[in-house]
């Protein structure tokens, strides 16, 4: 396989974009790309999305995004593994990139969520319909449940929760791009409304518009692109039970632990390696659960670890930068794709007010469903 | 929801059919073709106690469309004494008293009124056991 390098990057900002529409959100992230690597074709285009069908009746995304932006012929194929679409999309572009098939690699994530769909309906095709979603469950629920029994289990309070929150809402207020760039208090998390017990509304990432995307092409070709480039030195994916029933321990995220092994290996680098890393917090609960399993805390550390500010700006492994899924906001498909932006971004030392001093590897971690799917990629600043 | 759809489920919804792995024990809900635990593809059928335990729960405020005047409601996963799980609502009871370690008893409910196709959907919903409120 060939080394694969990121060349450059662009995305909206994330937010209630009602003047914009799924194709025109892709259109301007992925010209913004276009433009910065000055490239004046691509060989291929993965578009991470999780349900265009469902929100806003839109299928077919391969095509349709290709013609948007006068790549029309171009090879253009949508990727579906729910809300870790957009790190499967990133994960296929570096295979196709890696095998020599092609050079010049597009790989973006868009959702349009605020267009009238019913948000909660449409999440929960990310969940078993015939065994979960039939009885009432949203997807706050099926968190909350791993939540409640993670409490249970591990002692983890509703102060630990609350605290994963006001960390990456101190981050957000740092990002340009956030969708809710200001921060909150313990005390405003632990009373805002209950969604689902023991998850609160600010427990929970926002419904965003959204879309993100980045270049790829080999190594050794991407000096004629940027003076700056990243370089992918591993990427793992892994799947589990579907429902959270058929799970053994429903407090352990089995295939967020595969997913960051296989990454590790392919990298040949540990969890101790990595100085910056975005982890899929879609639920205050998720964060505690994706240190753990990755292995960037210990065990016994990780319910507490946004308290103590382990994961924090400053500390010894800051986590969500960029303000996470919670304050940067949660297009679905475009999430995956947005986490690699930010640790790009820090790689290369543009992240300003939030930057990790002398960041030289971080780690991106994607999830799709309650677990079910999980992509994670280790990228290296050369 | 279409009403073939409706009507495969209903061995596994309505009656509790399960499999019991003839290569590794395990008794999966519904079944399938080959074993999550072993990989066998040999099993017998098994039905499913009306009893189990609360494994993990939550209380729904912000509810799906179908399910909105029931709002709050607990829904919880049950460990059968087959040690299968299921996920069901827990309902006649105040929902902030559902919790991990319940014992409950599963009876059969309609569970959803599917505005579209006018199909009643029926199935099993816990509530909480003899023993368990003699306890509590």
């Amino acid at each position: 396989m060939r080394e694969v390098a990121i060349v450059a990057a662009g995305m909206t900002p994330f937010g209630e974009l009602w003047e914009m529409s799924l194709r025109q959100l892709f259109a301007e992230a992925a010209l913004d790309v276009i433009t910065k690597a000055g490239v004046d074709h691509l060989d291929a285009i993965y578009v991470g999305n999780m349900s265009g069908g469902c929100f806003v009746g839109q299928e077919h995304l391969g095509p349709l995004m290709a013609d948007q932006i006068g790549m029309a012929g171009v090879p253009s194929t949508r990727i579906e593994s729910a809300c870790a679409s957009g790190g499967v999309a990133l994960r296929t572009a570096f295979f196709e990139v890696a095998s020599g098939a092609s050079d010049l690699v597009l790989a973006s994530g868009v959702e349009k969520m605020n267009d009238g769909a019913d948000v909660t309906n449409v999440l929960a095709t990310a969940a078993d319909q015939e065994l979960e979603v039939y009885h009432g469950i949203t997807f706050p629920g099926l968190y909350a449940m791993i939540a409640r029994a993670h409490m249970e289990a591990h002692g983890t309070t509703e102060e630990d929760l609350s605290w994963v929150s006001v960390k990456n809402h101190r981050h957000g207020a740092l990002n340009p791009k956030a969708q809710f760039p200001r921060e909150f208090t313990l005390e405003q998390v632990m009373n805002s409304t209950p969604v689902a017990e023991p998850l609160r509304l600010l427990h929970c990432s926002p419904v965003s518009d959204g879309a993100a995307a980045v270049l790829l092409c080999p190594l050794d070709q991407a000096t004629r692109y940027t003076d700056q480039p990243i370089r992918i030195l591993g990427t793992g994916q892994a799947t589990s039970a579907m429902a959270l029933a058929d799970r053994k321990d429903p407090t352990f995220l089995d295939s967020v632990q595969l997913s960051g092994e296989r990454a590790f290996t392919m990298a040949g680098v540990g969890p101790d390696d990595i100085d910056v890393a975005e982890v899929h917090d879609c639920f205050a609960i998720s964060e505690i659960c994706c240190i753990d399993a990755l292995g960037l805390v210990e065990r016994s550390q990780a319910s507490g670890a946004a308290a103590s500010g382990l994961t924090a700006l400053g500390g010894r492994i800051p986590v969500n930068t960029s303000g996470g899924l919670k304050a940067k906001g949660h297009p679905v498909g475009a999430t995956g794709i947005a986490q690699i932006i930010e640790i790009f971004e820090q790689l290369r030392g543009e992240s300003g007010d939030r930057q990790v001093s002398g960041a030289r590897l971080g780690l991106a971690q994607n999830m799709g469903g309650s677990g079910a799917s999980s992509v994670v990629h280790i990228l290296e600043r050369i | 929801m279409p009403s073939p759809r409706y009507w495969r489920e209903v061995p596994s919804r309505l009656r509790l059919e399960a499999a019991r792995c003839s290569g590794c024990g395990k008794v999966n809900y519904p079944p399938r073709p080959i074993c999550p635990g072993c990989r066998g593809d040999q099993s017998e059928p098994v039905t499913l106690s009306k009893t189990g335990t609360i494994i993990t729960s939550t209380v729904i405020h912000i509810a799906p469309d179908d399910f909105l005047f029931e709002a709050p409601y607990a829904i919880a996963v049950v460990e059968t004494p087959e040690k299968a799980r299921l996920m069901a609502q827990v309902v006649d009871c105040d929902p902030s008293s559902v919790g991990p370690g319940m014992d409950v008893s599963l009876e059969f409910r309609l569970i959803r009124k599917e505005a579209r196709s006018g199909i009643l959907c029926y199935g099993f919903k816990a509530v909480p056991a003899a023993s368990w409120e003699a306890q509590s």
